[in-house]
């Protein structure tokens, strides 16, 4: 397990930072959401390609530059820090992962060297309620020959919007509620039955809801072992949390900084407010807490590419501490601020509604404290 | 002599490991209670005498202060040794050879303001367990306002004469001597501290113990009446004392909190979780069947997690040279927090079975963990207040400013 990055890393990290400051600052997400592009920018998913973040987990061999979790984290950190929408969660971590671990040798060559290039982006096409629930698909997935026809829908798809391939998890066995009995599929976009609702969302970033209906999908896209989908599934949302959870250290880092400036600058009662005691203290227990979030992310990252064995408990350790964290500084970032803080003309709000959503995404503070217990026994 | 430590890391694991092979007493891997924790001093009775054996080999070879340097007795070991050597005896499950104020507190002081002298006639007694230390910094009236401090030091000529009383020093009954904050100037706050040590059995010397709410305590009132002290005992300037008194303070919340106050976990005993299942119960599935106290217990071992990972964290990082300045007084808080919670869920998840005091009718682990919940009720205060940590974080870390 590391905690200090190599020199590569810290020069993605400064490329990230620079990047997502100049190019995707909270301004730019003020932009597209005042322009109604919900969240999509073509020129920045050029710009995201030509730097290699979507190739960051890609092997050479498959185009990418095979940098690692560690590396990816620092780019998800980076564009927390300014609320960035882009594809790079669901397609360079979700996506690359999927079928690095389950795809076939030919869907690699296939897919991977699209993905690094950004000519793809991908979108998991997994929960079908308003929590996550992996176990709890009961999209119909039904063999007809030549594949499979797929039957169901599913909501709020982070990316949804404008992915052109989804990684869909359907049930071809069993009931809902059942951890066995599910399938990947790679649905492209346009595939025949595929209809999509565009959402707007409290982020500004969008997401949508799916709907397939008698959906063919050729045996070629199945993405490893029929029946045997959560096999896949786990250890690729455990690296979506793992990078999310550095994407919401990313936020928090950049809310808390925000506040802390503010707290040195605003006067009231003749008085800076950063030197009242009250809030002094709550400003030391919020950087307490992105003290210990920031080791947690960092002992997962760093997990995944050390292939450790308990990579899903540190991933739910890092998710729910991020969640915890992000929670208390965007809500305290708009107190502390006052009444500014509750304008849309202020960052603030954005910082607070961008929370929520990743706080909700691939499981909550609940859903992955129950995991932990769980897997510690009791 | 000290020990001469090979360069290569691997032949150095070898030989420890060899060594601890042969040199480890049986008895001396086993979990150890309370009574048998070795404190070292002159009134040291060794309740098990291969503790005695166990600590005289260690301190031989310097290692039970593994790196501090060779010219005083110490183990003269780098980083990377100190790991190996520490991977080592945790491997064989090896007991602390030492408690001790000095190794903790005391000695990384002395080693950094101490005169030659100085560290030549008091680091190599701390090494071998043969002087125990205590600390005279808190007065009725300087707590958490250490620096008000009004003990009284005052200049004879050819010595020192002290008169003032001291509180919360703990183990003061039990020690031989005192590292002391004394006023040398009452005209001024911070400056006019100095920093004395001298022996316990010095004539104007009393203890008194203080009874604790767990029923016990460490800790004594001490008071001291014309005490005289040489004047070679005086570590520093004259005045100098405050950077030498926080300098220590340092040390001693990293080594409070550095163990999470014995929070760690793996000792074999039971742990939060075990003691929840024994008393709530569980479903068929394993889970406990009060789900809010589960939740809490995760958030608490989550907590817990954390907060190991963020000690590993600074350490790599202060290894690797990167600034980690102050995260001694954000481990400290962070470390009073976990450990009342782990707590208070213990009382919790035990029931009414967690709430005997004495004699029968309870089982005999419940009530010490009873204890060690009214016993960690101190952890915020001890040490500097979690307020006062968080203070030194708004101000020293964030930097943010005094209210004019």
């Amino acid at each position: 397990m590391s905690f200090v990055l190599t020199e590569d890393q810290e020069m993605l990290r400064d490329t990230a930072i620079n990047f997502t400051r100049d190019e995707l600052p909270v301004k730019h997400l003020r932009g597209l959401r005042d322009s109604g592009k919900n969240g999509a920018d073509p020129e920045a998913r050029q710009k995201l390609a030509e730097l290699g973040f979507f190739g960051v987990l890609i092997p050479e061999e498959y185009d990418g530059v095979g940098m690692g979790m560690v590396a990816l984290g620092q780019v998800m950190e980076a564009q927390g820090r300014t609320l960035a929408s882009t594809p790079i969660l669901q397609t360079a971590c979700i996506g690359a992962s999927a079928i690095l671990l389950g795809g076939s040798e030919a869907q690699k060559q296939e897919w991977l060297p699209k993905i690094a290039s950004g000519e793809v982006t991908t979108a998991l096409a997994l929960d079908e309620g308003s929590h996550h629930n992996p176990a709890g698909v009961a999209t119909e997935a039904e063999r007809d020959g030549q594949g499979y026809t797929l039957n169901g829908a599913k909501k709020y798809v982070q990316d949804g919007h404008h992915a052109d391939v989804f990684i869909v998890v359907g049930r071809t066995f069993g009931e809902a509620g059942d951890t066995h009995g599910l399938t990947l599929f790679l649905v492209p976009r346009d595939a025949n039955g595929v209809s999509v609702q565009t959402l707007n969302t409290v982020d500004s970033h969008g997401a949508a809801h799916l709907t397939f209906e008698d959906v063919h999908v050729p045996e070629s896209h199945v993405l490893g072992a029929a029946d045997k989908g959560m096999d896949i599934l786990e250890p690729v949302l455990d690296r979506g949390r793992i990078a999310l959870a550095a994407e919401m250290l990313g936020s928090s880092r950049a809310a808390f900084e925000m506040t802390h400036d503010y707290l040195q600058t605003r006067k009231q009662f003749g008085q800076l407010i950063g030197s009242f005691q009250a809030l002094q203290h709550r400003a030391a227990k919020m950087f307490t807490d992105l003290e210990l979030t920031s080791s947690c992310v960092s002992a997962a990252l760093s997990a995944v590419d050390d292939q450790r064995n308990d990579i899903a408990e540190l991933a739910s350790l890092a998710k729910a501490m991020a969640g915890e964290t992000v929670h208390l500084v965007s809500n305290d970032t708009v107190q502390l601020h006052g009444g500014i803080g509750m304008t849309d003309e202020h960052e603030s709000g954005f910082y607070m509604k961008r929370a929520r959503v990743q706080e909700a995404l691939l499981g909550s503070a609940s859903f992955h404290r129950d995991r932990f217990a769980q897997i510690n026994g009791y | 002599m000290p020990y001469d430590a090979p360069s290569d890391l691997d032949t150095f694991r070898e030989e420890v490991r060899d060594w601890l092979e042969e040199n480890c007493p049986p008895s001396m891997r086993t979990p150890q209670t309370e009574d048998e924790v070795v404190w070292g001093g002159r009134r040291e009775k060794f309740k098990n005498p291969e503790s005695k054996v166990w600590l005289e080999r260690m301190a031989e070879r310097g290692w039970t202060a593994p790196h501090w340097p060779k010219e005083y007795g110490g183990g003269g070991l780098n980083r990377d040794q100190v790991k190996v050597l520490n991977q080592e005896l945790s491997r064989i499950n090896a007991r602390i050879p030492l408690h001790s104020f000095g190794l903790w507190m005391f000695g990384p002081a002395l080693l950094e303001f101490g005169n030659e002298e100085q560290k030549k006639r008091f680091i190599p007694d701390i090494i071998h367990g043969r002087t125990r230390w205590c600390q005279g910094y808190s007065e009725p009236g300087a707590g958490s306002d250490l620096a008000g401090l009004q003990t009284k030091c005052e200049d004879k000529g050819d010595h020192y004469l002290i008169n003032g009383q001291k509180v919360w020093t703990s183990y003061a009954d039990q020690a031989d001597w005192i590292f002391c904050l004394v006023r040398t100037d009452p005209t001024v706050k911070h400056e006019g501290i100095s920093f004395i040590l001298f022996d316990m059995e010095s004539e104007g010397v009393e203890t008194r113990p203080i009874k604790l709410i767990s029923g016990s305590s460490p800790f004594c009132e001490t008071f001291f009446s014309d005490v005289k002290v040489p004047k070679d005992q005086l570590v520093g300037e004259v005045n100098g004392g405050w950077k030498i008194a926080k300098r220590l303070l340092q040390f001693e919340r990293s080594s409070i909190s550095a163990s999470g106050f014995g929070a760690a976990r793996g000792s074999g005993a039971l742990e939060l979780e075990d003691y929840a299942k024994i008393h709530v119960g569980t479903d068929s599935d394993g889970k406990l069947l009060d789900g809010d106290l589960r939740g809490r217990i995760a958030d608490h071992q989550m907590y817990a997690k954390a907060f190991g990972l963020t000690v590993r964290r600074s350490q790599e990082q202060a290894k690797a040279g990167q600034e980690v300045g102050h995260t001694a007084s954000i481990i400290k808080y962070a470390a009073a927090k976990m450990n009342q919670d782990k707590y208070e869920l213990m009382i919790e998840a035990l029931g009414t079975e967690g709430l005997g005091w004495e004699g029968e009718g309870f089982d005999k682990g419940a009530k010490m963990i009873t204890r060690a919940w009214l016993r960690s009720k101190g952890n915020s205060i001890e040490g500097g207040t979690s307020e006062i940590n968080l203070n030194v974080v708004a101000k020293r870390v964030l930097g943010l400013r005094e209210h004019q």
